[in-house]
Formats: C-alpha cells, sequence, structure tokens
C-alpha cells in the first residue's frame, strides 16, 4: 500500500532532504516501522521512549488528529496521506 | 543538556543576522530536554520537538533606566529579544497600558485590593499586539520578506496592523466561516486575508505546514514564536513597575495555550533576579472557559498528563484543545500555590458585565472566562479575598459584541414624552 508521509523541516536529515516520502502500512504504528526502515533514527524522533507519541507532535492521518482516532492503532489506508507536524504553536 | 548540532540547526551567523539583533539574548533552549541552539527562525526541538525559547544574559538593569525609556514595551528592551535601536523600527509601540484599582468590582467579589490590568487600549485593542511587536522585530532581523499568522481574531488584527505599519507583506490566515465583522477587523489593514475552508486548527495545521515550506515566511507564532512569546513578559514587568516596583500577592490570567502565564511568571522571576522588586512569594492562577479546558480537568485530576480536547465555547480566543505550554501552567500554578479553574459561558457572559458594570471596562470573552474565574476561586475558597489581586484583561469587548449581544438591550421603549418615561420608573 503506498501511503504519502508530510515530513517536517527538522525531520528532513532523515529524509535526504525530502519534505514527503512514501510508506507502507495497515496502521499508523506499521508506517511508522515501515520508515523507520527507510529512514533510520525518525522513528525515534517521533516516538518517546515509551513508544508514545511525542506530546510535542501532532499526527495527522488526512485531516484528523490521530489523538483523536486511535492512535498509533489508527488505520492507513492505500493512498491516504499522513502529516507530521509541530505541535507548538498558539496564542495565549 | 545536549548542544543540537549544526547539521539539524544553522546557526545564526548562516542566517546574517547582525550583530546585537536579539539584544541581551544568547541562545534558544529546550524548555523540555534542555537542548541549547543558535538564535536563528527556529521553534521546536529538533530532538523532542519541546518548545524553544530565548535565553539571556543579562546586564545590570536599573529602574532608572528603565523609567527613562519610552511610554510602551520597548521600555523593557534590555529585557526582550530585541536590538537596542528598536525604537527607530516602526511598529504600532504597544504596552504601557493602565492598570486600574478594581474597587467596585473588588466590593462585588469580596476581594480588599483587586487591579485589572487593561490591555485592551493597546493599538490593536489587545495584548496581542505586545508579542506581536516582538515577532515583527525578529522578523525584520531574519529578512523575512512575509509576515504571517493563523488566527481568528485579536492575533491576525495585530500582526495585519504592525505590518502595515513596517511596510511589510503581511498575509492572515483565517477560518472562512469567521463573522464578517472579524473579517473586517483586519483586513482593513492587508489585502492578503485568506479564508480556509475548515476550522482555527485546520488553519493553524496550515500555517506550520507553510511555514516548513515557505522561505522568508514569518508566522509569529509558528516559526518565530520564541521571539513573540517573550513579548508577554511585558505585562509582568508593567504590573510590578506600576505597582510601584513590587510583585502582587495573587494574579489571574487566561489559559489558551498557556503561554502568556508561563512568560508572566517568567516575568516576576527575572525582576527578582535582577534585583528590581523584593522577592516574595505569590501566587499565579490560570483561567479556562469549561468547553476547552483541558488544562484545568488536568489541575483538578492531580495529573501531569494533558489530554487535548475539541473545544466548543463562546470564548474563542482561549480554544486551544492541545495547549503546547500546557504542562508548564500546570506546575507554575501547583509550585506557586494557585489553581487553575474554569467557567461555563454563562459565566463568561456574566463576567463580561460584572467588569463592565462594576468597571467601566469592556471586555471580550477571555477576559470575561478570567472574571468568572476569579469569582470562582474566591467563592471556593481557592483564592485569599485579603491578598492583592490582579486580573489581566487580554483585550477588548467590542471583538466580541454577539457574545453579549442578546443579554443587554433597552431598558424600555417608549414615546418621545416625559409621562412616557416616568412611567417606565427608570428615574
Amino acid at each position: 500500500m503506498a501511503i504519502s508521509v508530510r515530513i517536517p523541516t527538522i525531520l528532513r536529515t532523515y529524509t535526504g532532504g525530502s519534505s514527503e516520502v512514501t510508506a507502507a502500512g495497515s496502521t499508523l504504528t506499521e508506517v511508522l516501522d515501515d520508515l523507520e526502515a527507510n529512514h533510520p533514527g525518525i522513528r525515534a524522533r517521533v516516538l518517546d521512549d515509551a513508544g508514545e507519541i511525542r506530546r510535542f507532535v501532532n499526527v495527522y492521518v488526512g485531516n484528523d488528529d490521530v489523538r483523536f482516532l486511535d492512535g498509533l492503532s489508527t488505520p492507513t489506508a492505500d493512498g491516504a496521506q499522513i502529516s507530521i507536524i509541530p505541535a507548538v504553536a498558539g496564542g495565549c | 543538556m545536549s548542544t543540537i548540532t549544526e547539521t539539524t540547526v544553522e546557526t545564526a551567523t548562516q542566517h546574517g543576522i547582525r550583530e546585537g539583533a536579539f539584544g541581551n539574548a544568547t541562545a534558544l533552549s529546550c524548555r523540555e530536554c534542555g537542548a541549547t541552539a543558535p538564535l536563528g527562525p527556529h521553534y521546536a526541538c529538533p530532538e523532542c520537538f519541546g518548545p524553544l525559547e530565548v535565553s539571556y544574559d543579562f546586564p545590570a538593569v536599573t529602574r532608572e533606566q528603565i523609567a527613562a525609556g519610552p511610554r510602551n514595551i520597548w521600555r523593557y528592551k534590555a529585557l526582550l529579544p530585541v536590538p537596542s535601536d528598536i525604537e527607530s523600527s516602526p511598529n504600532t509601540e504597544p504596552g504601557f497600558t493602565r492598570l486600574l484599582r478594581a474597587d467596585n468590582l473588588g466590593r462585588e467579589l469580596g476581594i480588599d485590593t483587586l487591579w485589572v490590568k487593561d490591555d485592551s487600549t493597546n493599538p490593536t485593542n489587545s495584548f496581542k499586539d505586545r508579542v506581536v511587536a516582538c515577532a515583527l522585530s525578529a522578523a525584520r532581523e531574519f529578512g523575512s520578506r512575509v509576515f504571517a499568522c493563523p488566527s481568528t481574531g485579536n492575533l491576525a488584527n495585530a500582526v495585519a496592523a504592525a505590518g502595515a505599519r513596517a511596510g511589510i507583506k503581511t498575509v492572515v490566515f483565517i477560518p472562512s466561516n469567521l463573522e464578517k465583522p472579524k473579517q473586517v477587523n483586519s483586513a482593513v489593514y492587508t489585502d492578503s486575508l485568506v479564508a480556509v475552508d475548515g476550522n482555527y486548527d485546520d488553519v493553524n495545521r496550515l500555517a506550520s505546514e507553510i511555514a516548513g515550506e515557505e522561505e522568508g515566511w514569518a508566522f509569529v507564532n509558528v516559526n518565530v514564536r520564541p521571539y513573540y512569546a517573550e513579548g508577554s513578559k511585558t505585562l509582568g514587568y508593567e504590573i510590578a513597575e506600576q505597582l510601584g516596583w513590587r510583585l502582587p500577592d495573587q494574579v489571574v490570567i487566561p489559559v489558551a495555550s498557556g503561554s502568556q502565564l508561563t512568560k508572566v511568571h517568567k516575568a516576576f522571576g527575572e525582576l527578582i533576579k535582577l534585583g528590581l522588586v523584593e522577592d516574595k512569594p505569590y501566587k499565579v492562577y490560570g483561567a479556562q472557559a469549561t468547553g476547552c479546558s483541558p488544562v484545568s480537568t488536568a489541575y483538578k485530576a492531580g495529573v501531569d498528563a494533558i489530554r487535548p480536547v475539541k473545544p466548543d465555547t463562546i470564548a474563542k480566543s482561549l480554544a486551544i484543545g492541545n495547549p503546547a505550554d500546557g504542562i508548564y501552567v500546570l506546575d507554575i500554578c501547583r509550585q506557586t500555590g494557585g489553581a487553575v479553574e474554569d467557567v461555563t459561558d454563562d459565566e463568561v457572559r456574566a463576567g463580561i458585565l460584572l467588569l463592565a458594570r462594576n468597571e467601566g471596562i469592556f471586555t471580550e470573552t477571555a477576559g470575561g472566562t478570567t472574571v468568572a474565574c476569579l469569582k470562582k476561586l474566591v467563592e471556593t475558597g481557592q483564592l485569599d479575598p485579603t491578598l492583592e489581586t490582579v486580573v489581566i484583561n487580554t483585550g477588548m469587548g467590542l471583538k466580541t459584541l454577539d457574545a453579549v449581544a442578546d443579554q443587554v438591550g433597552a431598558a424600555a421603549t417608549i414615546a418621545p414624552t416625559y409621562d412616557a418615561f416616568r412611567a417606565t420608573g427608570i428615574a
């Protein structure tokens, strides 16, 4: 399954500068495993030592934040777009 | 503590930053893991994605030096990430807003000594002018071509106005369903208002993506956020200076991302370290609307982790469901002996009327939230009414008229005769 993953600037050192890469997997966990296989080191930037999504990272499948879906178990259909975005933004 | 390598973060020199561009600021450091980075257009730690904050090496600063400065935030320029010649660059010159003794509201709530720090009198009528002025300075120093933000209100107004004053191209992204008057408030200053089909979270996300892709764009609350956020410290400096160079016993501050609360606390700490105020205990309280209260919920549950929520409240400027600084708000409120409270939308409306009818200050929904939380904190015994208390009013009620439009109006409609007026019983 081909899934497109948008990579934020601070992770592009792992993707050779690419802002978008393809990956495979039927869940977010599997996609991150596949990303790690092709871009060693990237998973540890997205997940903390306990294997959870880091607090300051938002991961979207399509337009939805996976925290409001099934987290790392969120299904990733063929053709899905995943975005990894730093969460540090906002107002007062 | 590690230092982020230059393979992940370019040095300040690579960005062509001039000497003294950021005043006494020395570096960026991650609040989460302690990693440090050179000053540059960076906001998230490459190690853990945590928020990067500005660190300083302050020289000796005296009250007299500050008092000799202009009656705006630049009187504190030595304590901000701005150059010493900041006043020569066109900006909206915000700050040094009034600190009002609020005896009527104090009596109403049973508080002996109450002050309102009223930021509704800033150039675009909210505290956002402070943070945007610092972001604009950073954008200039980085040579940014475009000054931008995602916003539903106050921030958009402040960015658009500051950009116009500075003569820099300004792009403001708003949700397409934003009410027309709010669009007008920003669109008058810029011809580049972009309406996005989606809610504020969608707009914010788009801004983060554009910030990562476009060269030369400064998104005030994204890639220049470390500098932007420092502007809120000036609220703390002013409160202390206007109280006669002393800290209040208690301060109540609205919480969206939590940035303002953490920066007011940081400001008080800096003033103590610099010897500008006496070191004394003070309590910090956070105020949220129940319809978006992830920090208050965590505080009340006694936990450190903040569970993101989908906002549903009339206090739209506080509607950030995944607050970046939320855990730091918890730390500060717990450490200082304060608390985090939340109030319903009806209480928010009542808070707006409480302030308006007792002190003649028309506040926005965020201010209504803060006043209503102050009331609740007193009623529940969480805030000591015998201690000197400051409440921060972040902005002007004309921006959120719809919140109270159905609550107020004519007391009577009468024929144009004296008898008809007498019959109302108003005299």
